[in-house]
């Protein structure tokens, strides 16, 4: 099957129902995708599937065959994205393990709500467990991000 | 390479050829302070290339090697924090690395390899800066000798010496450096020089961790590299009695079943093979008595010790002396087994070959790790590279004195001919035991007429962590755990109490235990506090001022519990159906008090904001500090109103983080954090953030609701 990953095409041998998270892990390389739980509880898998956050560690990968996926590797283009210089101005990481999926899932948000509220990260992000607790950081530089964000447009 | 003696150090310089630049090693001797019999002495012979502490490169790169272990807690950054101070080196050229294992980087005061205890930084405070000092010398004498000046008329900044509008580069020095004898002692800045230390500064290791390119265990990949998730025990201590690997064989990519002391491994070409492999494997288990462990049962159990005498921790006075009035207080605090639940699964690399053995993991002990491969492979240590990549998360988890993770690891490598990279599934992680241990406290103490305590009597029922372990010689003194008691024993309550008596009881159970972030002091910490703000409440008096007045005599919790209570406006009013709960607690050399604002949700604990001060001594790095706290506070947190682990017939009830859980950011609150000013030893930070968080939190919802909650996590219906 065929898959779009950070805008290049593979052509993958893998069974229909292995999870994405593992093709993108063992079969093409891109580790900065973690594995945290295996059952969507989370986030330290997330990958973006269009602009979808999406936990790619209990999604076949024959249903996403053809679909754009974004991973941590493809999120800055060109340089950082404005999340990932958002995390670094706030000083966020910590063992950084999870930050993968934080930042996929807080460029998800920021696609859909470029002005998120604390309540929509909150909810935009609760399902991305934190172990060291940088939550405090990642709420402050979601807010940060989206003023980046807007001083890009 | 050479050898000086510079102050109670031996200081080594190798240089690696005038390529690599100069090479700042030096080796601490263990000698007397050396914990363990076999742990490696000091070097024989030369060290293992890269040997060194720092090493400058022709193209003004400073390269960095840690003697310990980044797992969150920011010694990336701390530690070059230290060398810069003194070399003065440009802060944007700097690269840090693990370093390899090898004796050179032992603790310098607990004689081996190895990150925990909170003690990077104090016990790396000196060394670095030495390292530094010694590299800062050697380029300004390399320099001083081009200009035909003395040395001491050289200045240097941002990498490079300078004299009277000349300049040269650390890295068009290096060479010439390498060259000369390095100082027999070096002078360090006092600390009213200190430019860097004491700054907050941000992490070095964000930009990788930023982008994913950051390298964890679970991350390493050469080619030819398989991937095995093992079968193991149902129950602590069962032995396979037969398997069945038809079914997993089956499994299209799996190259190898093999049997191992641990269970029975799946060997594939990648995780999902290997993981449905496992899944279709069918093996027989004896069970033996770990299948009859209940945490229920455990309970009644400890509640019955801890009404007989057990080891004395602690005594004062005449705790046999008769009394003729009942204790004003006779109460029972428990708290439950816990998972570390890193966010990286446990994992482990193996690559064996004839004569050596590499390994790829994040571990907090190398030495134990090195010699727990060696002896699996069948090699000496020295044979056993170890590389260290960063850890995605620990919190003491990857300290363990068994090695258990490493040697299943290697025995699987050797069993199966390959090299391979053993994936613990996050049920496997959850369910695989080193927990912190079930404890239960019972607390017995007649007050006087002031309402202060007079006589106080303590049992501690629980597992030792240290009891059958390579450290029980050092750790275990007269039955007593030190881990067990810590906060307890030691308490600055207890030393004013005329009579007390502290007793311990350390059944042995097949369930392994381990320090879990802050050890004793998370359920120790928990008890205290708990018990001081029942006494006040007993009293009539308010919890802070009876605190003050028992805390008299020690400056350092009263700093910290008066900057917290004025930050957080104790005292002054909060809206309806909120309350603020206090603690206070030193571990690790560091002191914490914490205000917790709390609410109530129907049944569930809404925990608005946290205002935490710390004394932690000198503090190198005043960001990286208010993240432990932050970070510390959020795992006690995690603990405190979810954290549970329970066993039935031997079977661990919890697997994943559905019936694990921990704090996510929609329960995160406001967390300020205060340090005070100090210029004692610096103390810990990793650690001391988690202990007064579940107290704080139970005190405040005393104050709520009148109910007085005694066990973890907190459950109100």
């Amino acid at each position: 099957m065929k898959l779009t990953v950070n805008g290049a095409t593979h052509e993958v041998v893998a069974p229909d129902d292995m999870p994405l998270l593992w093709v993108l892990r063992d079969l093409l390389g891109l580790t900065g995708t973690k594995y945290g739980c295996g059952m969507a509880q989370c986030g330290a898998c997330t990958v973006m599937v269009g602009d979808q956050a999406t936990r790619s560690c209990v999604l076949p990968v024959a249903g996403v065959a053809g679909q754009p996926i974004t991973t941590i590797e493809g999120l800055g283009r060109d340089g950082l994205h404005p999340v990932q210089q958002a995390w670094i101005d706030a000083d966020v990481v910590q063992c950084g393990y999870c930050q993968s999926g934080q930042l996929m899932s807080a460029a998800a948000l920021l696609k859909a709500k470029p002005k998120p509220t604390d309540a929509e990260i909150d909810a935009a992000l609760s399902g991305n467990i934190c172990r060291c607790g940088t939550y405090q950081r990642i709420r402050a530089a979601v807010h940060r991000a989206a003023e980046l964000l807007g001083q890009e447009t | 390479m050479s050898a000086v003696d510079a102050g109670r150090r031996r200081f080594l310089v190798s240089s690696a050829g005038a390529a690599a630049g100069l090479v700042i090693g030096f080796h601490v001797p263990v000698g007397s302070r050396r914990a363990f019999a076999e742990e490696p002495g000091p070097a024989k012979s030369p060290l293992p290339v890269p040997n060194a502490f720092l090493q400058i490169g022709a193209d003004e790169t400073v390269t960095i090697r840690l003697a310990h272990s980044e797992m969150g807690q920011g010694i990336w950054t701390t530690l070059a924090m230290l060398v810069a101070e003194e070399l003065d080196c440009d802060w944007n050229r700097l690269r840090i690395e693990h370093a390899p294992a090898a004796p050179v980087y032992a603790h310098t005061a607990m004689g081996m390899q190895m990150t925990g205890g909170s003690s990077t930084t104090w016990s790396e405070f000196d060394r670095y800066r030495q390292a530094g000092a010694m590299a800062r010398d050697m380029l300004v004498r390399a320099a001083a000798a081009k200009w035909q000046v003395a040395p001491f008329v050289c200045r240097t900044k941002n990498g490079a010496v300078m004299h009277e509008g000349k300049r040269l580069s650390y890295g068009s020095l290096a060479a010439e450096a390498d060259k000369l004898s390095p100082p027999a002692t070096v002078s360090l800045k006092a600390p009213a020089d200190w430019t860097i230390i004491g700054k907050p500064t941000r992490r070095l290791d964000s930009p990788e961790k930023v982008t994913g390119e950051a390298q964890f265990g679970l991350d390493v990949a050469f080619p030819g590299l398989m991937t095995a998730v093992v079968a193991r025990s149902p129950v602590f201590g069962a032995q396979v009695k037969s398997f069945d690997a038809a079914g997993a064989k089956a499994v299209p990519g799996v190259r190898a079943v093999v049997q191992v002391p641990a269970g029975v491994a799946v060997v594939a070409e990648n995780f999902w093979a290997a993981k449905l492999g496992r899944d279709a494997l069918e093996v027989d288990w004896n069970l033996g008595p770990g299948a009859s462990v209940d945490t229920d049962a455990m309970r009644d159990a400890y509640r019955r010790l801890s009404r007989t005498p057990g080891n004395v921790a602690a005594q004062a006075g005449d705790p046999a002396a008769p009394e003729s009035a009942p204790p004003a207080m006779d109460v029972e605090y428990e708290v439950p087994y816990l998972a570390h639940a890193p966010m990286e699964p446990l994992n482990c690399t193996v690559r064996l070959d004839g004569n050596s053995c590499e390994l790829w993991l994040g571990t907090q002990y190398q030495t134990m790790d090195q010699q727990a491969a060696a002896e699996v492979a069948g090699l000496r240590p020295e044979q056993v590279k170890i590389n260290t990549t960063f850890l995605g998360g620990a919190f003491g988890r990857r300290a363990t004195a068994s090695a258990h993770v490493v040697r299943e690891a290697v025995a699987i490598a050797k069993a199966a001919g390959l090299p391979v990279k053993v994936v613990w599934t996050r049920e496997d992680d959850i369910r695989g035991g080193y927990y912190r241990p079930q404890w239960l406290h019972r607390v017995a103490v007649h007050t006087a007429a002031d309402g202060l305590p007079r006589r106080w009597e303590q049992a501690i029922v629980g597992q030792s962590i240290m009891a059958g372990t390579a450290m029980e010689g050092f750790a275990v003194k007269n039955g007593v755990d030190f881990t067990s008691v810590e906060g307890v024993a030691n308490s600055p309550y207890l030393g004013r109490i005329p009579v007390h008596r502290v007793d311990l009881h350390s059944p042995a159970l097949p369930v392994p235990t381990l320090w879990w972030r802050s050890v004793g002091h998370s359920g120790n910490a928990f008890v205290m506090e708990c018990v001081i703000d029942e006494l006040a409440y007993a009293a009539g008096r308010d919890p802070l001022v009876y605190r003050r007045t028992l805390l008299a005599g020690h400056p350092r919790h009263l700093g910290v519990l008066n900057l917290a209570v004025e930050r957080a406006g104790w005292g002054t009013a909060l809206p309806e159906g909120r309350a603020r709960g206090l603690a206070v607690h030193e571990s690790f050399g560091s002191y914490v008090a914490q205000v917790a604002e709390v609410s109530l949700d129907g049944d569930q604990v809404r925990v608005h904001r946290v205002v935490c001060a710390i004394d932690c001594g000198v503090c190198v790095n005043p960001e990286g500090v208010r993240a432990q706290m932050e970070s510390g506070i959020v795992f006690g947190l995690s603990a405190a109103l979810h954290g549970r682990i329970t066993l039935k017939d031997g079977r661990v009830q919890q697997s994943n983080f559905h019936d694990y859980p921990v704090l996510r950011l929609n329960e995160m609150p406001l967390i300020e954090v205060y340090i005070a000013p100090s210029t004692e030893k610096s103390g810990g930070a990793g650690e001391p953030g988690t202990p007064p968080i579940a107290p704080a939190v139970g005190n405040a919802l005393f104050t709520l609701t009148k109910r007085r909650l005694r066990s973890l996590p907190f459950a109100l219906s």
